[in-house]
């Protein structure tokens, strides 16, 4: 990471200052005016369309191996894939994915 | 329906919202961890779990700080995994929108996705319930997880930086954002939507700057709602 103090304090600010703004929306500021329902569907797939796109890279090509594909990492990422999908539940999902990715070191590295 | 105080609704909210430390304490010490092994300070570690207060998009941007985005990518991209929020506010405008405006200011801050899902449950379950009852609930929601998600940050912060580099963190961010995803992929059109962004967001890799992440992420969005409104079609 290559940013200086007054950049990551300045990147905090604005994140901070842009999800508050997003949070007080309706509410604070343009009030009840129901929102469009095209716009209310966009907004629905706003986590499901960003984070996987942003996990996949990590997932096949990590860094810690020099970005390439790495056994150990992809059966944690099906692992939590998985175990997320089927209980639903978030923790379990994060356990299941470090603890057949410590598993997996320890057997193949 | 008994009489309710606003005091026994804090009470109430207090005790929907205990069940969520499960979750959100884990998960603030995650990102502690994560912040801490990326090279951030406990300021600043501090700094984003207290002035943002929204994990995923919190280690969004920790995880393009670390290839070196530039800060605008950083900051579209992060807000954008936040933009749900907006809906979350409207959705809240029927029942609080009377409130006074400095009590909507400070609950605006404490918007997050568990104290929404809890208020709007229990808004729609009694709606005629009064105005302050309604507020108590909401701030008792947040009493016990919001300190729960600070301190947790700052004991995942203070432990990361004790934890050794052979302990793979490197992969505590794919693992979180995995066990973020799978539940939510409740619907076709949310399988849609999350297969169009690893699809096109590994297609478009080459495009400068992180560039391409955002384009897959605003075509995911358009092939999610375009399925959902191929399903309400169909059904």
């Amino acid at each position: 990471m290559s940013y200086s103090t007054g950049e990551i304090w300045g990147i905090i600010l604005l994140l901070g200052l842009g999800t508050y703004l997003i949070r007080l929306s309706f509410l604070g500021l343009i009030g009840d005016r129901p929102l469009p329902p095209l716009i209310t569907r966009l907004l629905r797939y706003t986590p499901v369309a960003v984070l996987p796109g942003l996990v996949a890279p990590l997932v096949l090509f990590p860094e810690a191996t020099g970005g390439s594909l790495e056994p150990a990492r992809i059966s944690a990422a099906l692992a939590t894939l998985g175990v997320g999908f089927w209980t639903g539940n978030i923790l379990w999902a994060v356990l299941a994915g470090l603890a057949t990715l410590y598993g997996g070191l320890a057997l193949l590295g | 329906m008994a009489r309710t105080s606003g005091k026994s609704m804090f009470l109430r909210g207090m005790r929907d919202g205990l069940p969520f430390v499960l979750v959100v304490g884990p998960f603030g010490l995650l990102f502690g961890v994560i912040g801490t092994e990326a090279g951030l300070n406990l300021a600043e570690v501090m700094g984003f779990t207290v002035l943002v207060i929204a994990g995923a998009s919190q280690i969004t941007a920790i995880s393009l700080m670390q290839e070196n985005a530039p800060i605008l990518v950083i900051l579209v991209t992060a807000l954008a995994v936040n933009l749900r929020m907006a809906m979350y506010s409207a959705s809240l405008v029927p029942y609080l929108g009377a409130a006074p405006f400095w009590q909507r200011g400070i609950l605006a801050y404490f918007l997050v996705d568990q104290s929404y899902a809890l208020a709007h449950l229990e808004y729609e379950k009694n709606p005629e319930r009064p105005l302050g009852e309604k507020m108590a609930y909401f701030a008792g929601t947040m009493m016990v997880t919001a300190p729960s998600w600070y301190g947790m940050t700052w004991v995942g912060a203070v432990l990361g930086e004790a934890i050794p580099d052979s302990f793979a963190l490197d992969f505590a961010i794919p693992i979180t954002f995995l066990a973020l995803i799978a539940p939510a992929l409740k619907t076709a059109a949310h399988v849609a939507a999350a297969t169009t962004s690893v699809l096109l967001a590994l297609a478009l890799a080459w495009m400068p700057y992180g560039t391409g992440l955002l384009v897959a992420a605003v075509c995911a969005m358009a092939v999610g709602a375009a399925v959902e409104i191929a399903m309400e079609k169909r059904a």
